[in-house]
Order: structure tokens, then sequence, then C-alpha cells
């Protein structure tokens, strides 16, 4: 059994307010041949400057610093890459750094943008994220994502990272999916629902318009995963502009208040030694007194069915902001689905739903857009983008899309930056002739967890519409 | 063309401390350009051959006594440790607590005695390089009184949660990675295994 102190799990204090200003997207695709890594972020910078009614040069005059996420130098064949890319931006001579924290890179970034403004460094921070994943042939990736893991204990057996998370899904489909082919159905339902939402995506690179048989009839890739409840290998970039609230409202008039926590846990899922389960405020020890009675095999926390790392970002995030109960704060959440189990198991991680019970947050409508069962709003909507099943996971860049996707909601400008023509155009992509609006009608505030590796870093975004902010956070 | 990385590939020693390099270890091959269905030009491939020198550290013990037939294990001593007595599988140098480094024990007949399941999984799809014989079953694998979960691959029977596994060593012609370790179902007879590999 591992405790930690409480000096170690107290509630991050910052010291002054931090706004997302604005932010953009490249177009996501599985390669592209023709575009060097430059001109995708400049795609992305470009974006960010038209949202708030700039140019990209008079964005530049207000940055002080920049944060560059992009997880493996190896697939881009070039160290410093954060250098090409902030002299190509004209950046210079501002200081600059790398971050790299796996699939968590872009939300790692962000984080780090994040506590650069709030401690009164800079006024104003770029947090840019991409990803090179074209350059090698596929089984080349694999095998350098699988150097995520543990290369002397867990590379070498496979070079194929969708293992380590198969024994994970083998683990909670037996456990708490009681191994009902229910749950292998709710499991399929979140690829059918993720990859329709991204055919409302310009951005996005794997729209589908599918079923739940579609998913269960997918060439299985690491039993029990299947193709379709796997995540994309993509190429693209994402930015984020943050700032303190006077240079923030001296952008734009619409800022938006940004906090971030952020967890880790052992890179080899092996190494994860039992604990009492840490409980976030819409929790009580009382609730899991009679976990492993019933779901027997349940009795090891985190064990291979939870998430450490998510559970402490939640938990740090929660603190900051005031958050009691996500599913009641929160108006919609874009959650790092790499994986179907990896969704599921982050829903009980960040307390959507208690342990053991992650799947009725599907099998009930809440994580829709619209209900299906009730043909009503959807409680919390989810990965409205098409998460990484359906958009994109341009691993550096991943973290920050989310973050954007759940703002263009409270912006109240979705249908704006995913329904128009000439974007549409402008990515060669055609708009579907059924193209819904998923605007989260009167979206105050929404949750982004941008996460790593098997667990390895986790980070939760909160973003709050400054006439809406919870009280009981760091600043109220 | 013939790379010609048959030819004397490259070898390591360690002498006085540092690498001692011998043999050929780079093999260089021509640029190639990329081109689209029109013959633009659009990038050029980049072959190379690298080779990482890589040190095992305080884990070498461990990879060394594979090929010797044997699990190697670490235990925390040090009794004003919170965790003192966990024992480590994954190896573990140092105490992830107090940071003490970890006794090394031999943990073989306790592998052997009682290995079971905690999860599983079975792909045929592998990263470039992979070495294991398709479908690839991952089992992890719970021991008596160890506080951590190893992963491995079964090489013999069907997995499934809580089964009982055995583990067995190539103690010939070891490699010195972690696959001169691999698991058979209980019951697998000698016969049966993997050319090199023993109980």
């Amino acid at each position: 059994m591992i405790t930690f102190s409480d000096k170690q799990l107290k509630s991050p204090k910052m010291q002054r307010p931090v706004y997302l200003v604005t932010g953009g997207m490249s177009k996501f695709a599985r390669a592209f041949p023709d575009k060097r890594t430059e001109e995708l972020v400049i795609d992305a910078m470009t974006e960010a400057a038209e949202f708030i009614n700039m140019t990209p040069a008079q964005l530049k005059k207000y940055i002080h610093t920049c944060y560059y996420g992009h997880f493996a130098d190896h697939f881009g064949d070039q160290l410093l890459g954060e250098s090409v890319i902030h002299d190509r931006l004209g950046l210079d001579p501002l200081g600059n750094i790398g971050v790299k924290t796996g699939g968590a890179t872009g939300g790692s970034t962000l984080w780090e943008a994040y506590k650069t403004v709030a401690s009164g460094y800079s006024d104003c921070t770029l947090a840019m994220g991409w990803e090179r994943m074209d350059e090698v042939p596929t089984d080349e990736g694999n095998n350098y994502i699988s150097f995520a893991a543990d290369k002397d204990w867990e590379t070498p057996m496979g070079h194929i990272y969708t293992g380590y998370y198969a024994v994970m899904a083998q683990k909670y489909w037996q456990v708490f999916g009681k191994e009902e082919d229910s749950f292998r159905r709710t499991m399929a339902e979140i690829a059918v629902k993720n990859r329709g939402y991204a055919r409302f995506n310009p951005h996005a690179q794997g729209p589908m318009k599918i079923t739940v048989e579609d998913v269960l009839n997918s060439p299985t890739v690491a039993y029990p995963l299947l193709a379709l409840d796997c995540c994309l290998m993509s190429v693209g970039a994402a930015c984020g502009i943050l700032a303190d609230e006077k240079t923030a409202y001296e952008m734009t008039d619409n800022p938006l208040r940004i906090d971030i926590g952020a967890g880790s846990h052992t890179l080899r899922v092996a190494d994860r030694r039992n604990m009492e389960i840490p409980l976030l405020p819409n929790e009580t020890k009382d609730q899991y007194a009679d976990l492993a009675q019933r779901f027997p095999g349940s009795d090891r926390y985190p064990g291979f069915t939870g998430f450490l790392a998510a559970r402490v970002a939640a938990h740090y995030a929660y603190n900051m902001t005031g958050i009691k109960d996500p599913t009641e704060d929160m108006d919609l959440v874009e959650l790092h689905d790499a994986f179907t189990i990896s969704d599921i198991q982050t829903y009980e991680d960040i307390g959507i739903r208690p342990y053991g019970e992650g799947r009725t947050y599907v099998e009930s409508g809440d994580c829709y857009h619209t209900n299906p069962n009730t043909g009503q709003p959807g409680k919390l909507p989810a990965n409205l983008s098409g998460g990484l099943l359906g958009n994109m996971h341009s691993v550096g860049a991943t973290g920050i899309m989310q973050v954007l996707e759940i703002g263009h909601h409270i912006w109240d400008r979705w249908a704006e930056m995913h329904g128009d023509e000439k974007k549409w155009a402008k990515f060669d992509r055609q708009k579907p002739e059924d193209w819904t609006d998923l605007q989260v009608k009167g979206a105050k505030r929404g949750l982004a967890i941008s996460h790593a590796g098997v667990g390895s870093h986790v980070t939760c975004t909160i973003l709050q519409h400054p006439d809406k902010i919870l009280p009981g956070g760091m600043f109220e | 063309m013939s790379c010609g990385c048959e030819e004397n590939r490259g070898t390591v020693k360690v002498v006085n401390g540092r690498y001692k390099p011998s043999g050929k270890f780079h093999f260089p091959q021509p640029n190639t350009p990329i081109r689209n269905e029109q013959g633009v030009l659009l990038g050029i491939t980049n072959p190379r051959d690298i080779v990482h020198m890589h040190s095992y550290g305080g884990e070498a013990i461990f990879f060394e006594s594979l090929g010797k037939g044997k699990l190697m294990a670490s235990r925390c001593d040090n009794s004003d440790c919170e965790t003192t007595g966990s024992i480590y599988m994954p190896f573990r140098i140092h105490c992830p607590d107090c940071l003490a480094k970890n006794t090394v024990i031999d943990i073989t007949d306790k592998a052997k005695a009682n290995s079971i399941v905690h999860s599983f999984m079975i792909t045929e799809r592998t990263g470039a390089f992979n070495t294991l014989q398709i479908p690839i079953k991952f089992v992890n694998i719970e021991f008596d009184g160890v506080c951590t979960i190893l992963m491995g691959a079964l090489v013999r029977g069907e997995p499934s949660i809580g089964m009982k596994v055995i583990p067995i060593f190539k103690t010939q012609n070891p490699e010195y990675i972690i696959t001169d370790m691999l698991w058979v179902a209980e019951g697998t007879p000698a016969s049966d295994l993997p050319e090199g590999y023993s109980f």
C-alpha cells in the first residue's frame, strides 16, 4: 500500500488568473507529403490570429514566452525541432522550451504556458503542439511509439503499444464489464459516436458513418481491442494563446478562464502498487467499501482498470476551480479516447461515474450531443470534435485541440469554426449534406483530459466563461 | 544492392570504464527521391543504420541471470522504509519510496511454483523489428508476495485470467534481453519448448 502526504496533495494556488485568448488548428491527416511541419504550424497560428481579428504579425507582438510540444523527435528526425519552428514563426529572441510527455504532450504544453502566465513571468504565452508521424512506414511508427514503453522490459515484446492497452481492456471487460457482450457493444458505441461526430469537423482525419456491428466486425489489432476501437495516427498542429486578465482583454472581448492540474503514474503498468482510492469531491469512502464484492477481481487500485494520474490531475483541477461534481458543473468534455476502453476508464477516474459504472455514461445517453434515448440534449456531451478516434491524434497537438474544441462551444462559435464552407474547401474535404450544428447551447464550462502512455502523465484542463466562474475556486 | 551489413558487424566491449566499439557499425546507403504521380519532387528518403550502446546498470544481473535459468527480483530491506520488505518484479534497483538500494533476491522457485495470469491480450500485429512469433500473447503475471505485476509473453497454451504459467529461459545462446524469459502454460512438456529454452 502506498500513501501520499498532505503536502503532495495540496491544492495549487496560482498567483493570478489565466485566460485562453484564442487558438488555431491545421488540417489533420495521416500524411502531408507536400508540407513541412512549419507550414502546418503556421496554419494553426494564422487561424488563432484570425479568430480574434488579428494578423499573425499583430498576434506575435503580444507573445512573451513560447512552449512547443511534440512527443517524438525521432518521428521528425530532427533534434531541437522546437528551435526550427520557433525560428520559422519568427519568434526569436523570445525564450522557448520543448515539452514532451507522450500522448499528454499537448496538455502538458498548455500546463507550462499556464504556469508561466500565472507566475507573472509572462503576460502572454504561446503553446504550440504538433506531431510528424508520417515520415516513417506505419510499422516503424508503431515501433517508435512502443519505445514510449520501457525499452528493456516491454518494447521487445512485439513493439506494439496497443498491446499494453489491450491487457487493461481485457481486465476491465472481465471485472467491471463482467464479460458481457453488452459491455463490448458499449465500447463499440463510443467508436461509433466519436467517428460520427468527426463527420461534422472539417479538420478531422477519420470521419466515419458506422454501426456497432461495423466496429465489432473490424479486424483485431490486439484482442480484445479491434481496429475501430483504436485511435488515429495523425499529422497536424494546434496552438493556444494564454494571457493574464489585463492582456487578455486587450486582445479580445471574450477570453476564457483556464486552469490546469496534472498527475502522473508509473510508465510500466507492471509497476502499479496497491493503494486506497483517492476520493474526488463527489465521492465517499463508503461507496467503494463493497467494490470488490460487487465486482470480483477489482480488489487492486488502480490495478489495470483505472488511471491514477487522471484521478490526481482531476483532484488538483477540481480543487483549483471549485468543481464539486463534473457532471453537474461542466457542460461538455473532451476525453483522451486513444482507445474505447481508456475512454470508459477515464469516466471513472475523473468522477463522471463511480468506479465500476463507467459504461452507464454511454448507455444513459448522457455523453451524446443529443441523447438517443430521450431526444433531449445530452447531460454532458463528450468528444464532439470526434476525439482521437475520429478527429486526430497528432500527439503534441492533441491536448491543445481538445481545449480549443471546448472553447469553441463556450465562445458560442462552434458552428462558425466547423461549418464554414471555405474551410471545408480549403482542406479539400466534402462537407456532408447532413452536416449538423453540434454547438452545445449555453455552454459555459468544459473539461479536457490529455493522457500519456498507459497513464504516465495526465492533465486536466478546465475552461470557464468569465461570467460563470464556479464558486470555491482559487480566486473566488 | 547489398548494404554489406553482414560483414564485420560491430561489437562493443568496456575497457577501463569506457565503451570500446570494434568492427563496422555504419553502412551508408544512398538517399532516394520521393515524387508524386506527376513526377514532382516532394521529399527524400533518409536511410541509415544506427547502433545504440545501452547500459543495463544495476539491472544487468537480472538480464545476465535469465540466460542461467534464474529470475532475479529485488527487495527493499531498509527497516526505516514505510514499505520495507516489498519485493519488486519488474526488478527495481532502488526502492521507489526510500530510494535505498534494493537487495537482489532469487524468485525462480517462487515463479515456478505459483505464477498466475492477471490479464492478457493476443495480437497478430507488431511494430517493426519484432522478433516474437505471431500471434503474440502478452500475459501479466502475479507472483506470491510480489507487489507488482510482470508483463511477459506466453508461447505455449491459450491465456486466461487466473491460469497458472511457468517461466522458461533461453539458456542456449541467450540474447540478454527480456525475451530470454518466456512463459508457458502449466503442464507444457519440455519437449514442446521453443529451441534454446528450458525450464
